[in-house]
């Protein structure tokens, strides 16, 4: 009998959520290496993969895990690997080389308190702006952040389709409290999942240049042992793929992978707005943090402010055009995280008007209480 | 024409007539050459020899000397690290 | 008189199978890596198997560049990590011939702990690790095969550091097939690569090459024709030895020659034999 996902209604696992949305969206190959609070994960991967034909290995460290997802990504293998903060810091460069070849492939990224070894087993959401910076240059990656287990296995569905659409590392910023959270989660039937597929190229190889862009600004995809002979490396290249070390080549190459997910931005960017049309006070939040922040809100409103809450599903590329639109008929941002003030800054640099921004925070380990963000709605100045 | 030598065997074999002898032609691309002289040095026949003009990279490309005792065993084709050497073998008549 | 005919109208043997609107390549004169290539083209073409089902990965170095030259799916990666990202190309494409062609430092240095697993699971990889006892890209630094003593630009005072038995250290992590050549062993080279291509399992081919640039002239060997006819003296094939005893050291004897050839199920083999007695269905 065919494998087949599980559709239904189950009181499920954030984690496993996420790694039945993976199977569901098509992927078939995942390499990594245990960390709390990922590790579910691979374990449920570990068991449901082989039955669809997939393969798991788990690498020696999680350098090799991303290396290994963008080998079998190359042989046109949908691939992921899940892990928390101190293994995504192993990973960074990998996923500049994912970034620079123009591979797909699927991070998810636990996070928990950091930095360092941190805190193992408590929730933090410190690794955004390494998300987006980590590795070194300039380059543009896309990151989402799921709030519910619905959210674990229907984002890591989108991740996997954005991640093809325009052939770039696509980070799930999940944190360990949502990560190991039991919820309900309605899986769909598998006919009813929208799966989008790599472009393939169009011509034979005989005419095929491994990178010349479309019109969205991705090139085609050709994967190994199809007759294309394809060449691919990290360094600057040209359109066939070849080295080319110079300062023009470089302009020209980088300048499409920012392009391509900048220009695109209408199409990646999701985002949720809750009773934003009025308010006066908007509070912005992701993860498990925006579920307290919604409570925070509803409270206000019964108290008579005016609040809203913006929710960030799409964290990069950061959805600075709605916000500027937005902070220009409200009092104040408030801006509730558990960091430092990743997000805090975002909304400060997009905000017009010089609106203020009064940040939540605390630094990891402990949830953000909906009376914490009420103190933070109350509050005149930052 | 003596006809057996010290060892009391034939000189000749009986089936000269009948023997395909090949000859080895060595064709060099010396604008590739970067003049490492393996090939020459380790030629089995040392046939090859430097040749005293300079390719346009400055270095000396090797040309073939004795093309008569070349084999064609195609040692200089393997040894040669710039795809610069094509050794084919013709019949000698 | 000349005898020379030149080139013009005549098609190099390998010609199908390495880029020549990239030559010449960017390697130094007297650098063996031309000939450790040639030696994989030849044996390719030998076998006479496709050239789409072969993917050749490489990481970073002089060693590296080889993917850029081969006609064929070819993956410049990053440092050290040309094993981890073959294994996930392997595992992809199960059909798929896939080399890892890397230098020393690429695969003992930082990619150490890749070559350890990538052997300890026997996984179907081909790998030729060119040796020239130095990083040569970077201008000659020393580097986990670089001899005790020698000179390069970051021990002026000679290394302090023993050096890696690389079949050793191949074989002892669960490799099946381990074998040394000298790049000018061009002929068993090209053997050893055909067999290692035709077998299951963990294949290391470790490939001595000259370097003039990066460690022959800091150490007075002279040129690279010198240290060929270094090897030429010094070489001794000794095939089927335990690869501990297979000696290369600085100025004294080189051991070559296929040392191991065993016979282990592959990770593939196992995984593949696991799922069905588990009565998973692919």
């Amino acid at each position: 009998m065919k494998a087949k996902i599980l559709t239904g209604t189950h009181y499920m696992l954030g984690d496993h959520a996420c790694a039945e949305g993976a199977i569901a969206a098509g992927c078939r190959f995942f390499a990594g290496y245990p960390i709390t609070p990922s590790t579910e994960i691979a374990e449920w991967i570990a068991r449901r993969i082989p039955l669809f034909g997939g393969i798991y290995i788990q690498m020696e460290d999680e350098i090799a895990s991303i290396t290994a997802l963008i080998g079998a990504s190359c042989g046109g293998v949908k691939s992921m690997t899940a892990t928390s903060g101190p293994g995504y810091s192993l990973m960074v460069e990998g996923i500049g080389l994912a970034v620079m070849l123009e591979v797909p492939c699927v991070i998810v990224n636990v996070q928990r308190g950091a930095p360092s070894t941190g805190l193992p087993t408590l929730v933090g959401q410190g690794d955004v702006m390494q998300a987006r910076w980590g590795s070194h240059g300039d380059y543009e990656i896309i990151a989402l952040s799921p709030n519910s287990c619905q959210e674990m296995f229907d984002l890591t569905i989108k991740a996997f389709n954005l991640s093809e659409k325009y052939r770039v590392p696509v980070t799930i910023l999940a944190d360990e409290a949502v990560g190991h959270l039991r919820e309900k989660v309605v899986i769909p039937p598998q006919e009813e999942i929208k799966i989008i597929n790599r472009e393939k190229p169009k011509v034979p190889p005989e005419e095929y240049w491994p990178y010349v862009p479309n019109e969205n600004l991705v090139p085609p995809m050709a994967i190994a042992g199809e007759g294309y002979y394809v060449h691919m490396t990290g360094l600057t290249h040209d359109e066939r793929g070849y080295p080319d070390i110079t300062g023009e080549a470089h302009e020209k190459l980088v300048r499409r992978l920012i392009d391509k997910i900048q220009k695109n931005k209408k199409d990646i960017i999701e985002y949720e707005e809750i009773m934003i049309d009025d308010a006066e006070i908007v509070v912005v939040s992701f993860g498990i943090t925006a579920r307290a922040a919604l409570r925070a809100v509803k409270e206000a409103r019964k108290k008579g402010i005016k609040a809203g809450l913006f929710r960030l599903i799409t964290i990069w590329p950061f959805p600075e055009e709605r916000i500027a639109e937005i902070s220009k008929k409200i009092e104040k941002f408030v801006v509730a995280e558990i960091n430092q003030g990743q997000i805090r800054r975002e909304v400060e640099r997009a905000r017009l008007n010089g609106v203020p921004v009064i940040g939540v925070h605390k630094l990891g380990g402990d949830l953000i209480t909906p009376d914490e963000i009420m103190e933070g709605i109350w509050k005149k100045q930052n | 024409m003596e006809k057996t030598n010290s060892k009391g065997f034939w000189r000749k074999p009986l089936d000269i007539d009948k023997i395909e002898r090949k000859r080895g032609i060595v064709y060099i691309d010396e604008e590739l050459c970067k003049g490492c002289t393996f090939c020459i040095e380790f030629c089995p026949g040392q046939v090859l020899e430097k040749k005293d003009k300079l390719n346009s990279k400055g270095y000396h490309p090797p040309y073939v000397k004795y093309p008569e005792k070349c084999t064609g065993c195609g040692f200089c084709e393997r040894i040669c690290p710039e795809f610069a050497i094509v050794v084919e073998k013709e019949l000698v008549k | 008189m000349e005898e020379t005919k030149l080139m013009e109208k005549k098609v190099h043997p390998l010609e199908e199978y390495f880029r020549k609107e990239r030559l010449p390549h960017i390697w130094c004169s007297g650098c063996g890596l031309g000939i450790a290539m040639t030696s994989f083209l030849y044996a390719i073409k030998e076998l006479e198997i496709p050239k789409e089902k072969v993917a050749v990965v490489s990481g970073i170095g002089c060693s590296g560049r080889v993917a850029g030259y081969v006609k064929m799916d070819s993956y410049h990666t990053t440092h050290g990590r040309a094993i981890a990202f073959a294994t996930g190309l392997k595992l992809a494409k199960p059909d798929l011939y896939v080399v890892v062609f890397s230098g020393d430092g690429d695969i003992a240095a930082i990619g150490g702990n890749h070559l350890i697993h990538a052997a300890r699971r026997n996984m179907d990889l081909t790998v030729i690790c060119v040796n020239n006892f130095n990083y040569g890209m970077t201008g000659g630094q020393f580097g986990p095969t670089t001899p005790l003593e020698a000179i390069t630009t970051t021990t002026p005072y000679g290394n302090f550091e023993y050096p890696f038995n690389l079949p050793h250290l191949a074989y002892s992590s669960g490799a099946t097939f381990v074998a040394r050549w000298t790049v000018l062993h061009a002929y068993q080279l090209r053997q050893s690569i055909k067999k290692a291509l035709l077998r299951k399992g963990f294949n290391f081919i470790e490939v001595i090459s000259p370097c003039p640039t990066g460690f022959g002239r800091p150490n007075k060997i002279g040129e690279a024709i010198d240290e060929m006819r270094y090897y030429k003296e010094n070489s001794i094939i000794r095939n089927g030895i335990d690869p501990k005893e297979a000696e290369l050291s600085f100025r004294g004897k080189i051991v070559v020659g296929e040392f191991v050839e065993e016979e282990r199920p592959s990770f593939l083999e196992i995984y593949q034999k696991f799922l069905k007695e588990k009565g998973v269905e692919k």
